[in-house]
């Protein structure tokens, strides 16, 4: 589990522009382990679509190095703007899927998932079984013989999915794959990624502007922002990371006081201590009641996480006590100051900015 | 002149017409084709980038194009005679029929195939998939409806163009026109002349656009 199937080192990409230079990439190292689901988050221009399409060389990194599943694809890339033989068979082993699909209308479903199968030369019956094989992997069974003009986006993109499986690859690219849908077939789509990484052992890196996406799906993410890496790890991880941006807008929690002399704190679930019921155990020792002003909780691999905002009577100096009790249960426990946040400023603009599909 | 006399010539001017047109549209696909293509590869954000190819190839369609068909008939005199024997009739003006229509047919490839969505080419790379596999598994099969229409249009731009093949001995129906209806100023052959090329070129419209309904019924409405 713990060896990164895909590693960027000191990843720079930098475009000539009438003169001027752009700056996409500066420096990302990215290390995305076997069988995890990595989704990598960023507003548009935060340099996220330049680095997954580094990962398999449709752009050519100015710097760093890509390695996937143990091949050094950069030292395979050679200069010049063609794709060498050997890129392109490793390419053959990592699937893509596309934010807008990109099927071929003039050929039909099964034709389509049959492309990169002739690429790799596999002969003409062997093709046909295989991509029936993957239709029916991804619940398209009887639209084999339909063109993409006939269907609609969820269905196009199980197209796009099962046509990057037909190579068996290791490894899943998705750009932006749920941007062009409604949130109904993005959760679908997002389950069948979730699936297929479960039941193939398929490692997924995608990227996208939506946090649902990596709420729903990622085991892992990391924030990208101008071009750089601000923050990456497990979920876990992230929680435990005090002031984490990442995971302020996975488990955001509010909600204030409802009076004066309450003591407002937050407490992050992660590890072992996620699995008791510490608040109960709380209210019992101590003999207090205890509100929970808000709260945003996930179950991930049968374990609680997130976060939870409680308010305690009594000001802080009178409840060290229950506050100390939280800390040896092993909970990360951080007061709410409300001097910090008075009303008019309570809310903070996100960090994160929905942005519309483009 | 009666019927039964401007009958033979009118045939005779249909058959060479049509023969001329479709060689020279043959011709003009077989180099047009690969010239346009050449044309979308080699150009910035192309898959075989190369701005000297480009310009050279640009240049050279922009002075076929921009030479008027009359001039290029008679400027290749000397080129024609050299590859078929002669500079008179049907066969002789297959060369400049196709010459003409070649730079014509390769941008209309040009624009075609560059239509094509940018990021099926990306994702036939991402399969994998080369030059090769791009051109002719993702461009070519993407633009061609596009394509049929060019050809639709080069094969009618070549019935006006071996019209006026006929004024410098080319046969078919233009030489039918200049050397009775204009010169012998017998006007049922000007006014037959006129109604067959209307007709001709509107079976041929007619066909080209069922081919593309017929590629578009293949559910192609994205």
């Amino acid at each position: 589990m713990e060896t990164p199937v895909i590693t960027t080192t000191g990843l720079t990409k930098v475009y000539q522009s009438r003169g001027r230079e752009v700056t996409a990439l500066d420096g990302v190292d990215l290390h995305v382990r076997e069988g995890e689901v990595f989704g990598v988050i960023g507003q548009s221009g935060a340099g996220k679509s330049s680095l997954i399409r580094c990962v398999n060389l449709l752009e050519r990194p100015t710097t760093g190095t890509v390695t996937v599943d143990g091949v050094d694809l950069t030292a395979l890339a050679g200069r010049g703007n063609r794709a060498g033989r050997e890129l392109r068979e490793a390419r053959s082993r990592i699937g893509m899927v596309f934010q807008h699909f990109n099927l071929l209308s003039s050929r039909t479903v099964q034709g389509n998932i049959e492309l990169p199968l002739e690429i790799l030369g596999v002969s003409g019956r062997e093709r046909s079984r295989k991509a029936l094989e993957l239709l029916d992997l991804v619940g398209l069974a009887d639209k084999a013989k339909s063109y993409p003009g006939q269907l609609s986006g969820g269905q196009k993109q199980r197209v796009g999915i099962a046509r990057a499986l037909a190579g068996d690859p290791k490894v899943l690219l998705s750009d932006e794959a749920t941007s062009a849908l409604d949130p109904e077939t993005t959760r679908s789509i997002l389950q069948l990624l979730r699936d297929l990484n479960r039941q193939l052992g398929l490692t997924v890196l995608l990227i996208t502007h939506e946090m649902d996406v990596v709420k729903t799906v990622c085991d892992s993410a990391a924030l990208m922002r101008r071009g750089r890496v601000v923050e990456t790890g497990t979920v876990g991880e992230l929680l435990a990371t005090p002031g984490s941006e990442l995971a302020a807008e996975l488990f955001p929690v509010t909600g204030q006081a409802t009076g004066p002399r309450r003591t407002v704190v937050d407490v992050t679930f992660h590890g072992e201590a996620a699995t008791r019921p510490v608040i109960s155990q709380l209210s019992r020792t101590y003999n207090i009641d205890i509100s929970i002003l808000g709260a945003a909780m996930d179950t991930v691999g049968g374990k609680q996480i997130g976060r939870m905002r409680i308010e305690l009577p009594g000001q802080y100096e009178e409840n060290v006590v229950p506050v100390g009790f939280l800390r040896e249960q092993g909970l990360q426990v951080d007061v709410v100051d409300d001097e910090d946040a008075p009303l008019d400023t309570q809310d903070p603009t996100p960090a994160l900015v929905k942005e519309t599909a483009k | 002149m009666t019927w039964s006399e401007m009958q033979p010539l009118l045939s005779q001017g249909i058959i060479d017409t049509l023969y001329m047109v479709l060689w020279s549209t043959l011709v003009s696909v077989a180099v047009g084709l690969p010239l346009g293509v050449l044309l979308v590869l080699t150009d910035k954000g192309g898959l075989l980038r190369n701005v000297a190819v480009n310009k050279v190839v640009g240049v050279v369609v922009n002075i076929g194009r921009s030479l008027p068909f009359i001039v290029l008939l008679i400027a290749l005199i000397p080129f024609t005679t050299l590859v078929v024997g002669t500079f008179i009739g049907p066969s002789a003006m297959i060369v400049p029929l196709a010459i003409g229509a070649i730079p014509f047919f390769a941008r209309l490839v040009e624009t075609a195939v560059r239509e094509v969505d940018h990021g099926l080419v990306e994702a036939a790379q991402a399969m994998g998939g080369g030059v090769p596999t791009v051109v002719f598994k993702v461009l070519l099969p993407q633009a061609l409806p596009s394509l049929i229409s060019s050809v639709t249009t080069t094969f009618i731009v070549l019935i006006g163009y071996s019209a006026m093949a006929g004024a410098v001995g080319g046969g078919g129906l233009g030489s039918v026109a200049i050397s009775y209806g204009y010169q012998r100023f017998e006007t049922q052959f000007m006014l037959a002349t006129v109604v067959i090329l209307v007709l001709l070129v509107t079976v041929v419209q007619l066909l080209g656009d069922a081919a593309v309904r017929l590629l578009a019924r293949r559910g192609r409405t994205s």
